[in-house]
């Protein structure tokens, strides 16, 4: 396949940033987009160009890194992470447009990686389950139904990469507090924590600038991992029933 | 609390969605009222002129009314600074677009704001008109049968009122089920039926109020 | 100058500090005989973590909760990105919830003979001991695992073990017990007791007076090359199965931090200790960046099989039955597709080195569900392996229900790593290795769902206790600054490396030496080594790395982010420690676990180990690039479980 790139190009966080355009041959259909920009990196660099930065690593659709809007959409055209579509996605001759994360509390780095921190922030300000190493009691002391285990479950999938943010047109990070808040509360080890855990994050995703939720659902279908829409709307429950029970103390 | 919820996102869209809700009760209400219209000049006539004695003889005239008009007022200028807030917040929150957008995206926050914006210069026209008659070329006062009439003999009165109406009726069907999800009253297996109770609702809100000018038009209320 | 191959035998490593008496009382007796930091203490000493997996991760956050001050670095953009994360099958613990005969007693057997008796027996019973306690804490903090109906936990058997012991959360445990630890620290991150350093790589480490007192790490965005100083250092920094280009490990995990660590004094024990995975899906060009694991499950009902003629390349369900040759029933035929990791890794690599391999470069082979289809139906394949299937038909485009899999062996875990004793202390004073980057509990192979067990026994319970001993016994350390000569001469090293790798200019790219080392390393010390192989490697590697220094070409500058030049500083270490791995190959002549010598095998095929001569551990003692190492033997007594030899013909 023979393709032209067109990739936002932008030198440090400070500089402007701009896109340019490259062509890359012989790229299988069998590749992965990031193998795909790898052999553009390894023709940049023989070339004396400075290679694409994209940030990366596990490769299999797990750890969250990978992060790139091609043509518009978090993460290219199939429901996956960056790393697990594959070029067979594309045609022969297509352009296609890649773009780093855009929300002002995910700034460029350089390139395509942006700074996710502030997802960080947002775990320590509450997405946790206070239990210092040694004080666990048996595990089986609580047990949790299947239904409320399973359903945690669907809400700690998250991977943390962002798709949500990046596909929605307020920048908002909504699914990814959501996701921790649904996945602790639910548990019966997370209740004693249940008001100030949802309280504090949503501060802090305020804090950190991101958007309000105007309810598009655009982070659910760019979701990797299909965090449902109506993880939000339990949020809110959860924000609405702390906010009463604090006034009430 | 109040400090809570104001200085929140998730806050200032519960604000939206309570005040959102209890204006929209007030216009299933005003709809219903409004079809009374197809019943003649007296009758309809006699319900405005009812509506201002409600609660008689508690309460004095008009007050009953004033006091639905200051409920209503606080709401509308509720939702309209938090959706002016957070609309704000939004727009900051994404500085920069993306080189490849993509229109659909957006295609409910636009509707929803744009939409908000037409509303709201709507209100002001529409009060104006049949309120206090400011615009009106034919004003008559404690008739308001007639001034409706003369409204929607004229073809800008007609355009401006059905295109609002359009615009409500796409604010609705979106900011009902988005007011459910806010409140927290949304799940998976209630979905379903509340985008569709938001769109039944937003369509007989919608089809009721352009009953109206749809009658005059064809010349059913004259 | 003696040639790299004649290395010289040291004295042999005398004391573990593994405690005596009855084996499972040697924890209690270890944490009983350390010494206490006072709590009013803690707060004025200091401790680099490196790394934030689930060893770095849990380690963090405990000693922080703990008291002591803790700087915390990860090379990632966040520490929940550690690659732990993608651990797939689950967790062991002796919970015996299913009443099926497990104990700890058990466990402790399973690990020490999964890994072909090369573990010390001390540790491998603590782990057994701790696995208990690692399940009760993960449940606290929130992890979901997969409960039953009633609520209570799930376990299911894992990598023919025949007791229940495995605790999961669907195929992702890994990322739900990292979640954990990463929440934990950051708890500890908002209340202020751990500094976290994310996006930044250590490059070196510091030893002043014999101690471990702090790292060199550059900050990958701003490319400053910065010193932290401690009164420890706890390197968490995984495996190094990159060595082989192609493995399942995450593309930027590396050796740098443990070989770094090596040069400057730390034992590398049994490198050559490295697992082959049989279940990957395979190459598809020379363009791959990486190898990603298919659950081992997936042999239970698929078979395996190659075409009986060589370059057969008609498509699989063209090829009739009696023309197929299904040779792990054949070759052990009471085991059948279910023989052990390295077995099935081995006889995949024979079909394909005798030309029989299918796919894109004869490097596959197939695993066909069509009889499990025919028998239990297509809906209860699906049940059972849909997922996978359906992650197999996403990388391949080919569906598996109509075709078979391709699979191949491929690299996922290094048993080797830091030499370490009972108390995780390398054998630099103050310098701590924990999880894969350590080389202690499995032996010469690691059994399925031990790694997550390991990591998290090490961060959470083991290092605390031992870590606050050391501390103790060393109330007073003279504090280290920038201008202590021994700092500024790391610096400079540092910096003139990276100067170096920025000034070649060259010709060739970072990738095309990393693959070419790989390719040496697979062929040469993967799956089955031989004399004359490993030879022919140690004669290349040193080739490579003088091509390298001459040809490599990085771009850019060293003060911004540069990820060629982060590539480029690893493959500099890759390069000297696959030398160690194929020194180490060489001079292990037995087979055992992951390590397969050709001139050591039992007539039907098997590994034969030879434990009057190997029964050590192997730590390599650094005495300089290309240079002779010095081995240390760590003699391994075996009291409670007997050496046996396997068999599964």
């Amino acid at each position: 396949m023979k393709l032209t790139l067109r990739v936002w190009r932008q030198k440090n966080a400070d500089a402007e940033g701009a896109m340019a355009t490259y062509e890359v041959d012989g790229i299988s259909p069998d590749m992965s987009f990031l193998e795909m920009l790898d052999v553009l990196n390894e023709q940049l660099i023989l070339s004396g160009e400075d290679p694409v930065a994209f940030d990366h690593d596990c490769r299999e659709g797990i750890c969250g890194a990978c992060s790139l809007v091609i043509n518009g959409e978090a993460h290219g055209p199939e429901r996956t992470t960056t790393c697990q579509l594959h070029m067979r996605s594309f045609k022969d001759g297509d352009t296609i447009d890649i773009e780093p994360w855009r929300a002002a509390a995910f700034p460029v780095v350089k390139d395509l990686v942006v700074d996710r921190s502030a997802f960080d922030r947002i775990i320590q300000a509450g997405g946790y389950i206070t239990a210092p190493t040694g004080s666990a009691p048996e595990a089986h002391a609580t047990p949790v139904p299947k239904a409320d285990a399973d359903y945690a479950f669907e809400h700690a999938e998250c991977i943390g990469c962002g798709a949500c943010v990046a596909a929605c047109p307020n920048g908002a990070a909504m699914l990814f507090t959501s996701a921790k808040i649904n996945h602790l509360n639910v548990l019966p080890q997370g209740a004693p924590e249940r008001e100030t855990r949802v309280l504090n994050m949503v501060a802090q995703m305020d804090e950190e600038g991101f958007g309000g939720c105007t309810l598009t659902g655009e982070c659910a279908t760019a979701c990797p991992k299909g965090i449902p829409l109506t993880s939000i709307t339990n949020m809110n429950k959860e924000w609405l029933r702390a906010t009463r029970k604090a006034a009430k103390r | 609390m109040v400090r809570t919820i104001w200085g929140s996102t998730v806050g200032k869209k519960t604000v939206m969605a309570v005040s959102g809700l209890i204006m929209l009760l007030y216009l299933v209400v005003h709809m219903l009222g409004n079809l009374k219209i197809f019943f003649g000049a007296g009758e309809f006539n006699h319900y405005a002129h009812w509506l201002r004695t409600i609660g008689e003889p508690f309460m004095h005239y008009e007050w009953t009314l004033w006091l639905v008009r200051v409920v209503l007022v606080l709401a509308v200028v509720a939702h309209a600074v938090s959706a002016y807030q957070l609309s704000r917040r939004d727009i900051k929150a994404r500085p920069q677009k993306y080189v490849h957008s993509k229109p659909r995206a957006s295609y409910a926050t636009r509707t929803m704001r744009w939409g908000g914006v037409i509303l709201g210069l709507f209100i002001l026209w529409h009060l104006l008109d049949l309120t206090t008659g400011t615009v009106h070329t034919d004003f008559q006062p404690g008739r308001p049968y007639q001034n409706v009439v003369a409204t929607f003999s004229t073809w800008y009165g007609n355009v401006i009122y059905i295109v609002a109406m359009l615009a409500l009726g796409l604010h609705i069907r979106h900011g009902l089920w988005s007011a459910a999800q806010t409140l927290g009253v949304g799940s998976r297996a209630r979905d379903r039926a509340l985008k569709a109770a938001a769109n039944v609702l937003a369509l007989l809100l919608t089809a009721g109020f352009i009953a109206v000018p749809v009658g005059v038009m064809t010349g059913v209320v004259s | 100058m003696t040639s790299y191959v004649d290395y010289t035998v040291g004295d042999p490593i005398a004391d573990t500090k593994a405690p005596s008496g009855p084996i499972h009382e040697r924890w209690d007796k270890r944490r009983f005989e350390a010494k206490l930091v006072n709590p009013a203490n803690r707060r004025k000493r200091t401790v680099i973590v490196v790394g934030t997996g689930l060893a770095g991760g849990s380690a963090g956050a405990t000693l922080a909760e703990q008291g002591y001050r803790v700087i915390q670095f990860c090379y990632q953009d966040s520490p929940r990105r550690a690659h732990s994360i993608a651990a797939q099958g689950g967790i062991n613990a002796a919970k015996n919830y299913r009443n099926d005969g497990d104990s700890i007693q058990r466990l402790f057997y399973d690990t020490v003979k999964g890994g072909d008796f090369r573990a010390r027996e001390s540790n491998v019973h603590r782990l057994a001991q701790i696995s208990v306690e690692i399940i009760d804490q993960c449940v606290a903090q929130g992890v979901p695992f997969a409960r039953e109906y009633g609520g209570l936990l799930d376990t299911r058997s894992f990598g023919g073990v025949q007791v229940s012991r495995t605790f999961y959360a669907r195929g992702q445990t890994g990322q739900q017990l990292l979640l954990g630890a990463y929440q934990a620290l950051s708890r500890q991150i908002a209340a202020g007791n751990v500094e976290m350093h994310a996006r930044t790589e250590m490059l070196d480490l510091i030893v002043v007076d014999g101690r471990a007192r702090g790292i060199v790490a550059r900050d990958l965005v701003t490319g400053k090359i910065d010193t932290y100083f401690a009164d420890a250092v706890v390197l968490a920094t995984g495996g190094y199965g990159n060595v082989f280009y192609l493995s399942t490990n995450a593309m930027n995990s590396n050796a740098t931090a443990i070989w770094r660590a090596h040069r400057r004094g730390a034992y590398f024990a049994n490198p050559c200790f490295t697992q082959i995975h049989p279940t990957c899906i395979p190459r598809t060009g020379d363009y791959q960046s990486k190898l990603t694991l298919m659950s081992e499950s997936l042999r239970n009902d698929g078979r395996i099989w190659v075409p009986k003629a060589k370059g057969d390349n008609r498509p699989p369900n063209e090829i009739p039955e009696d023309e197929r040759d299904y040779y792990l029933e054949r070759i052990y035929p009471s085991f059948g597709n279910l023989v052990p990791r390295d077995i099935a890794s081995r006889a995949a690599k024979n079909v394909c080195d005798e030309g029989r391999g299918v796919g894109p470069g004869g490097q596959g082979v197939y695993l066909d569900f069509a009889d499990a289809i025919k028998r239990m139906g297509r809906k209860a394949v699906e049940a059972k392996y849909g997922n996978l299937f359906d992650m197999y038909q996403r990388i391949t485009d080919e569906d598996p229900y109509e075709v078979p899999m391709r699979i191949y062996p491929a690299v996922h875990y290094t048993m080797g790593g830091l030499w370490v004793d009972y108390d995780l202390q390398t054998t630099i004073p103050g310098l701590f290795a924990i999880g894969e980057a350590n080389f202690s509990d499995h032996g010469a192979n690691r059994l399925g769902a031990s790694a997550l067990m390991q990591g998290l026994a090490d961060g959470y319970f083991v290092l605390p206790p031992t870590l606050n001993d050391y501390l103790a016994r060393n109330p007073k350390l003279d504090p280290v600054t920038d201008e202590h000569p021994v700092v500024q001469e790391v610096v400079a090293e540092t910096e003139a490396r990276l100067n170096k790798l920025l000034s070649v200019d060259g010709d060739r790219t970072p990738d095309s030496f990393h693959r070419e080392l790989g390719e040496l390393m697979w062929e040469y010390c993967g799956m089955a080594r031989n004399d004359t192989g490993l030879r022919k490697a140690l004669q290349r590697i040193p080739e490579i790395r003088e091509e390298f220094w001459k040809r490599v070409k990085v771009p850019g500058t060293g003060e911004e982010l540069n990820q060629s030049l982060e590539k480029a500083n690893r493959i500099v270490d890759y390069l000297e420690l696959a030398e160690l791995m194929c020194l180490d190959a060489l001079h292990r002549t037995e087979s055992c676990g992951g390590h397969f010598r050709e001139e050591s095998q039992t007539p039907d095929g098997e590994a034969a180990r030879k434990d009057d001569e190997f029964s050590y551990a192997a730590a390599w003692e650094f005495t300089g690039t290309g240079k002779a190492p010095v081995l240390h033997k760590e003699d391994l007594v075996f009291e409670y479980v007997h050496p046996t030899q396997r068999s599964y013909a």
